[in-house]
């Protein structure tokens, strides 16, 4: 999918563009935090894993892909590459069952 | 170097303040010292403080990136006092309440502790009786505490809406009578200047680059200043922890880095007498001596290094206070800033020996680290010196997140932007 | 300075309208002014000098500028509610009737007491409050309290104005705009940049903080296109306002400029007229977003610092001009300029040129440009170079000046060469740009050494420079800059360059550049800042005692933290500080403006959301609780019935009536409030076998079942039952506090943990309505008005969920028990909640139906042992509860690993108890579970969570949480509560009270 998009605003924004929506205020969007926290998966009962999973973040400063769910919106979540020291996006991505579909269709 | 005293003061009046010195050294590093304490703001000068007081440990250095008191310290909203639910808490803000009242006098600096109430505003009788419990809790750790009813809060605090028909609307409060606020620049002033008496070397403009090793052990810093050598070094720069705990290999901690805004009014003559809260949202004021209303709330909430934040806080944190204060609309904000919070994924700090030999960590403190100065610094020297914690930090240890002992205040789990 | 009006004629005082007359007062004295004064012009042209006190001195305080720059100028506006403190003079526009009382003075502006501070002299300098109040030497908290004491007092004679005590009467409002392109400033920059983008097609808006935009053309000398800059600015934002493009906003003021291109403007739409009209509002803030931006802020002018020179009657020199251009007033009898540039000269010719008398020209600089020294001869004052005032005099405000020799490149002053009488000194130290909003970014500004001056960094984000913010001073720069901004920010927002429309300028040409002088230290008080009275000597202070980072100046002088935040101030303190440290002033670093660029109204800023917060939310059934008499409780966003209390009734009385008419008969509850979440698809038993901690997947169709969610830390989040409707769907209900964050919860795991389950999540909280009847009778009550199903045992038996009708509603009916009883769920459309409602009350009439709200629902579940908000409080586990069998071992779960930590299964954690008055005495809420008297009542062992009257065993009870708890049944301790002044004899008993083995709700 194809959006016609002025070339620097997708990139220097706190107005986040949503891939399903388009560009909106970040107020719309729930912060869900740092989007390489991957969950173990379901048969894993390791508690060392779960506990890495749950309380370690890497914090950094520079670029951080992070989760935001745009919650006043369509609902759905996506990720966010954000600079943390000038707050610059450089990317907005689709995750979940609608990102395959997303990718195909662009 | 001169002793602080309405003397010396008219004594150097009289010379024209030619004679002031000053307030401490700007001294050249040494090639080592027996404790390095990353950090220059509150926590770390006060470090340096009682280690030099209490434990007698004198060769010290404090390193500061910037200048001294540049991060939180000078950012913050000034609030003393110590209304907390869980006992680990109110014991370590307790003990903290307990220095700050002598502080002045104790660092021959006036930071003018001002133990003006801390009101906390409840809006349903659900809430007062939470309120109820935390009160209980601060009166059973010896800590004074009040349950007011809406007459009484409207008696303390006159420009308050408690009229029955405001959104949320008062039912009562919780004071905390002997709680206020202090000069948030004087701490640090005044920290600074004592333990530099003591011999402590404060090290400003001095940026960390590195951390030097023997095998897993840290031996002292990298320096855009040169190497500096420690057997015992300690970091306390707050929302900086990650950043400066990855030099030393650290990739990952149970904190993240947010701003917080923070916001003061124009001066106005006294308009209100106490510390307050909104109990509906989160939002708390007080009146600088100066005369401008000292206020803040939620931090934006995502990670951030930069000291600023956005336009829905303001837009947030406003409403509140006009909520609140409907006579305040027609005052002016004069200025906003923002400081990086380092937010601890239960909303409780985290002072320990660690995680690397040689190492000692003081962060985690979210929005609550201006209060916490004087009793972060006594219980963080007390572990860098007898290399175990002190009774009042035991519990914040790292290692609580492993184990299952987090110290939740608020319950909101292991998302630190709610804490 | 005694400022009058000047014989107003043609071209002089554009800004007012000459035959206009309008009434005002000052102090409650009456004066008159002309349409389009400010209340600094027109009090200048009424000769009043002193208008308002200094901060810490309280040292009579004259106008110094002409705009949001003043530092000293500040007056409280109306009275009552309204009252508005710090106003300054130089924006007020005058309008008839205004009230106007000086402040920060006792007993008035002319003569205040307060001004004693300035005795102490030299000992009430920088850092005095720290030095001393630190309190005798002796053991307790005298410390404190000796400071608290001083504390008092200072706060008394510190602040400004005083604020109003009522509430505010006006309205604010709030405006979403969007543009291509957003111009800050309308003076010959922002004009042109406005133009320029326009013609290209481009959606701009324009905003002017004053009431006339234009800047700078307003009382610039040149010609353009052979008119005045006045008449020529007139006609092109008359054209761009007219413009369907371009949206001219004046009054407006840009206050901050946040990430991503977007602005905060307040607009003050009715700040100039006495009150605002039937629903207009006061002030208007603009959320602007734009593609990109021009900042066209132009400069403002800084002082030299001389000794005396915080008399009333020292201003600057480019305002003295405009006073005397725009509004017509002289600002005195007898100027003097004092300068170190060519402005001060062009400020001095063009008063004189007006009717001003100009005693003298005093430069620091040795030599002048020859067409500097002609426009200095036609305004015929006697020149001084080399030369700088050194002190001056007069009783409170300005009668003389001394002028002394002075040499630029050393600071040396030298012998007196004259003392001139003056009743006013413009002063003009050089231009400082405006860049504060790309500041508030962060962004580092770079020193220009030439312009002696800080212009703005590079750029985070889409903006760009123009005019004299930019550094391109003198109007040919500020036009060419203005349209090479626009092509630029034209290029952000994708669209093309437009058309140039550069007017033809006729005058002079100048060198903006001043001597690099900011001070004249020839001994005496000297001020940098003057609304917080700081000295040069603070400065130096501040250095001597090692306070010389930039920041720590500020901090320990306080040096630009006034309302001004040092716009006319901060470079003065910078360049003693430069000096002092012998570092060139680049190298002593210059502090981050904050937004917002001026003081800002915090109603402007709330805008509409102005003590309203958060909307309400209400049930289908609101109106009728509410005529019934309940009292509504806020319960989050919702309000829900907290009692129907009956005439005479207490909020106890009530509740324990309604909760044993359930416990006897029947009674019903609006449980619309519940979260509720249509989980379908074929993933769907597993993804709730995944969430929920116990199992899901054999749930049978038609039957629903009691879980609990955990967060992935093992501690309890939401409970609530969920419905298998059909095979692949289910019917999710949440608490009604936990609605949201379980939906996110849900979303969260859905899309980001396991996309691959097929699992589709809607919220339908809103689209049905919810009724619980509870109670021994409930099932006659079904009876008489259920179709298409039955309510016996076996038609719907405990847990059992089923379509039915009833009145001809369809609804579900849910065979579940919060409260202990038979009971029965009910929920349809939310559109039919009332008629629902009507029904079931109907049906129920004759077994004597009563509605009960949220505290005998509450009463109801602690008598039964149900856990709800206060007991799900994020730090509690389903062990912790008593739940430990709704924790499934044979799957795995969020939640499910971590809940195995050791401390989770500590013997002494806090746990779910109940406990009964011994005697009879009231459990009141927040007690602590204690072992000893009231007044030893040692540590806290507990607390209660949910308390109550229960009308069941006619005692007070409470849910409890206490360490060890499950194992001290029947141990008898005292529920304590200090702060309510209680202390009660309670024991500790299972939290199942009420029917333990369930045999009501199963009947």
């Amino acid at each position: 999918m194809k959006r016609a998009v002025a070339p620097h605003l997708g990139t220097i924004k706190m107005r986040l563009t949503c891939p399903f929506c388009g560009e909106r205020d970040h107020q719309e969007f729930t912060y869900r935090g740092d989007a390489s926290a991957k969950r173990p998966a379901i048969e894993n009962d390791s508690i060392e894993d779960h506990r890495a999973y749950v309380f370690d973040r890497a914090n950094p400063d520079g670029d951080h892909r992070e989760l935001w769910n745009h919650t006043s919106g369509c609902r759905m979540h996506v990720v966010v590459t954000r600079n943390t020291t000038t707050h610059k996006v450089t990317g907005c991505e689709p995750v979940g069952p609608w990102a395959k579909t997303m990718k195909a269709r662009s | 170097m001169t002793r602080y005293s309405a003397w010396s003061i008219l004594k150097n009046a009289l010379k024209g303040n030619k004679d002031w010195t000053p307030a401490w050294r700007k001294p050249e590093p040494k090639s080592s010292y027996d404790v390095i304490i990353i950090g220059g703001g509150g926590h770390g000068l006060s470090t340096a403080f009682y280690l030099a007081s209490q434990h007698g440990i004198t060769n010290v250095a404090v390193i500061e990136k910037g200048y001294l008191g540049s991060g939180n310290i000078g950012r913050n909203t000034t609030i003393v006092r110590s209304n907390y639910r869980l006992t680990p808490n109110s014991q370590f803000y307790e003990k903290s309440m307990e220095l700050w009242r002598e502080l002045s006098h104790n660092l021959n600096y006036n930071v003018m502790f001002s133990p003006r109430g801390v009101l906390n505003l409840a809006h349903t009788p659900g809430q007062m009786d939470t309120y109820a419990e935390r009160g209980n809790q601060m009166r059973l750790m010896g800590v004074k505490s009040e349950l007011l009813d809406r007459d009484q809060v409207a008696r303390l605090n006159p420009g308050l809406d408690v009229s029955g028909s405001a959104r949320f609307p008062i039912e009562g409060g919780l004071l905390q009578p002997d709680a206020g606020n202090a000069r948030h620049d004087a701490v640090a002033w005044g920290y600074a200047r004592a333990a530099d008496q003591l011999g402590v070397d404060i090290l400003e403009n001095t940026e960390v680059t590195g951390f030097l090793k023997e095998g897993d052990r840290i031996v002292g810093v990298e320096t855009n200043r040169g190497e500096i050598r420690a057997a015992k070094t300690g970091v306390a720069v707050a929302g900086s922890t990650s950043r400066v705990m990855k030099l030393a290999g650290v990739e990952k901690l149970p904190i993240e880095s947010t701003v917080l805004q923070a916001f003061v009014s124009e001066s106005i003559k006294p308009i209100i007498p106490t510390v307050t809260t909104f109990g509906a949202g989160h939002l708390y004021v007080s009146q600088s001596d100066k005369g401008g209303l000292v206020f803040g709330g939620n931090i934006d909430y995502y990670n951030s290094y930069a000291q600023r934040g956005n336009l829905p806080v303001w837009e947030e944190v406003t409403s509140e206070l006009v909520a609140m204060f409907p006579n305040f609309a027609r005052l002016r904000l004069l200025r906003s800033w923002g400081g990086i919070m380092d937010m601890s994924m239960d909303g409780s700090p985290i002072i320990t020996a660690g995680p690397l030999d040689g190492m000692y960590l003081n962060a985690g403190w979210c929005y609550g680290g201006f209060k916490a100065t004087p009793a972060s610094g006594w219980c963080f020297a007390h572990t860098i010196a007898n290399d175990k914690p002190h009774a009042l930090n035991k519990d914040f240890t790292l290692d609580r997140f492993k184990e299952g002992r987090m110290i939740d205040e608020t319950g909101r789990g292991p998302t630190p932007w709610y804490h | 300075m005694s400022g009058f009006r000047l014989n107003l004629r043609d071209g002089l005082g554009r800004a007012v309208d000459h035959d206009s007359k309008i009434n005002f007062t000052f102090d409650g004295k009456n004066y008159e002014g002309r349409k389009g004064d400010t209340l600094a012009s027109a009090l200048m042209a009424n000769g009043v000098s002193i208008v308002a006190r200094s901060f810490k001195y309280h040292r009579p305080r004259g106008i110094f500028s002409a705009g949001s720059e003043e530092p000293n100028a500040l007056v409280t506006v109306h009275s009552g509610p309204r009252t508005e403190p710090n106003i300054r003079a130089t924006e007020l526009e005058l309008y008839e009737g205004l009230e106007v009382k000086s402040q920060n003075r006792w007993p008035s502006v002319n003569l205040d007491l307060m001004a004693v501070n300035q005795l102490p002299g030299k000992a009430f300098s920088a850092g005095f409050y720290y030095k001393t109040f630190m309190g005798p030497s002796r053991p307790g908290h005298k410390a404190t309290q000796f400071w608290w004491f001083c504390e008092q007092l200072i706060r008394r004679a510190a602040g400004l104005g005083k604020g109003a005590s009522q509430a505010d009467p006006d309205k604010y409002g709030r405006m979403n705009a969007f543009c291509d392109v957003l111009v800050v400033g309308a003076g010959p920059a922002g004009i042109s940049a406005a133009e320029r983008a326009a013609s290209a097609g481009a959606k701009v808006i324009l905003c002017d903080e004053s009431a006339v935009a234009g800047g700078s053309l307003l009382s610039s000398p040149e010609l353009l296109d052979g008119e005045p800059a006045f008449d020529w600015a007139e006609e092109r934002l008359a054209e761009l306002a007219e413009h369907e493009n371009v949206t001219v906003l004046t009054r407006t003021t840009v206050q901050s400029m946040f990430d991503d291109n977007t602005y905060l403007a307040v607009e003050r739409v009715a700040d100039h007229i006495k009150r605002p009209a039937k629903h207009q509002v006061r002030q208007r803030a603009w959320n602007i977003r734009c593609k990109s931006a021009v900042i066209a802020t132009g400069a403002i002018e800084r002082p030299i610092v001389f000794a005396g020179n915080d008399r009333p009657g020292v201003m600057l020199a480019d305002s003295a001009r405009r006073y005397v251009v725009e509004f017509g007033v002289s600002p005195g009898k007898a100027v003097c300029v004092f300068t170190n540039n060519d402005t001060g000269w062009l400020a001095a010719r063009d008063m004189a040129k007006n009717g001003v008398i100009v005693e003298a020209i005093v430069d620091v600089r040795k030599d002048v440009p020859d067409n500097i020294r002609a426009a200095g001869e036609e305004s015929r004052a006697e020149i001084f170079l080399g030369a700088a005032i050194t002190a001056t005099n007069g009783f409170q405000s300005l009668s003389g000046a001394q002028i002394s020799e002075f040499t630029e490149t050393s600071g040396e002053v030298g012998r007196k060469l004259k003392k001139i009488g003056c009743d006013c000194i413009a002063v003009s130290g050089g231009w400082s740009p405006a860049f504060h909003l790309t500041s508030q970014q962060g962004e580092k500004p770079v020193w220009d050494a030439e312009l002696q001056a800080f212009l703005p960094g590079g750029a985070i984000s889409a903006w760009h420079g123009a005019g004299a913010m930019a550094g391109k001073f003198g109007l040919r720069h500020a036009f060419r800059s203005g349209e090479e901004a626009a092509v630029k920010a034209l290029a952000d927002a994708g669209l093309g360059e437009g058309d140039s429309d550069v007017p033809r300028i006729e005058g002079d040409e100048i060198d903006y550049a001043p001597a690099p002088v900011f001070e004249i230290n020839s001994g005496g008080k000297a001020f940098v800042d003057l609304q917080h009275d700081v000295t040069s000597e603070d400065v130096r202070l501040a250095h001597r005692e090692g306070f010389i980072s930039v920041e720590h100046l500020k901090r320990y002088t306080t040096l630009g933290m006034a309302t001004d935040q040092g716009k006319t101030s901060n470079m003065s303190g910078l360049a003693i500080m430069a000096e002092a440290r012998g570092k060139p002033i680049p190298e002593v670093g210059t502090t981050r403006f904050r937004p917002p660029y001026t003081p800002t109204a915090l109603g402007a800023i709330a805008g509409e959301s102005y003590g309203h917060l958060a909307s309400e939310r209400l049930t289908p059934m609101h109106d009728w609780h509410v005529a019934e008499g309940a009292n509504m409780y806020a319960n989050g966003p919702w309000l829900r019935p907290e009692s129907y209390n009956r005439s005479g009734e207490s909020v106890e009385q009530a509740y324990i009536r309604e909760a044993a008419a359930v416990r006897k008969g029947v009674g019903l509850v609006d449980v619309s409030t519940l979260g509720k979440i249509d989980v379908q698809g074929p993933d769907a038993a597993e993804f709730l076998n995944r969430i929920y901690s116990n199992g899901f997947a054999k749930l049978p169709v038609d039957k629903a079942r009691y879980g609990l969610m955990l967060r992935e830390d093992g501690m309890l989040f939401d409970d609530g039952t969920t419905w298998r409707l059909e095979e692949n769907r289910y019917l999710m209900t949440t608490t009604t506090a936990g609605a949201g964050q379980v939906m996110d919860h849900l979303e969260y795991h859905r899309d980001v943990v396991w996309p691959d389950l097929k699992v589709a999540l809607t919220s339908v909280s809103d689209e049905w309505a919810g009724v619980a009847v509870a109670g021994p009778k409930a099932r006659n009550v079904l009876k008489g008005c259920v179709s298409d199903c039955g309510v016996s045992n076996e038609d719907l038996p405990f847990m059992g969920v089923q379509k039915a009708n009833i009145a001809g509603i369809p609804v579900w009916i849910a065979r579940l028990s919060f409260s202990g009883e038979m009971a029965y769920e009910v929920y349809c459309g939310a559109g039919w909640g009332q008629e629902l409602w009507n029904v079931l009350m109907k049906a129920g009439k004759r077994f004597n139906i009563t509605p009960y709200g949220l505290e005998a629902l509450s009463t109801l579940r602690i008598e039964k042992g149900h856990v709800a908000g206060p007991e799900l409080n994020g730090r509690t586990t389903p062990y912790d509860l008593g739940l430990g069998g709704m924790v499934s071992s044979k799957k795995n779960f969020v939640g499910a690993t971590l809940l195995k930590r050791d401390a989770f299964h500590e013997e002494d954690r806090l746990q779910l108890v109940a406990i009964k008055s011994i005697d009879g005495q009231r459990i009141r809420g927040g007690s602590h579970l204690v072992k000893g008297n009231k007044d030893e009542p040692g540590r806290s062992e507990g607390n209660t969570t949910s308390t109550c009257f229960s009308p069941e065993l006619e005692c007070y009870i409470s849910l409890a949480m206490l360490e060890g708890g499950a194992a001290r049944y029947g141990e008898k301790i005292y529920a304590t509560n200090p702060v309510r002044d209680c202390h009660v004899a309670v024991e500790v008993v299972s939290p199942h009270i009420v029917d333990p083995d369930g045999g009501r709700m199963h009947g």
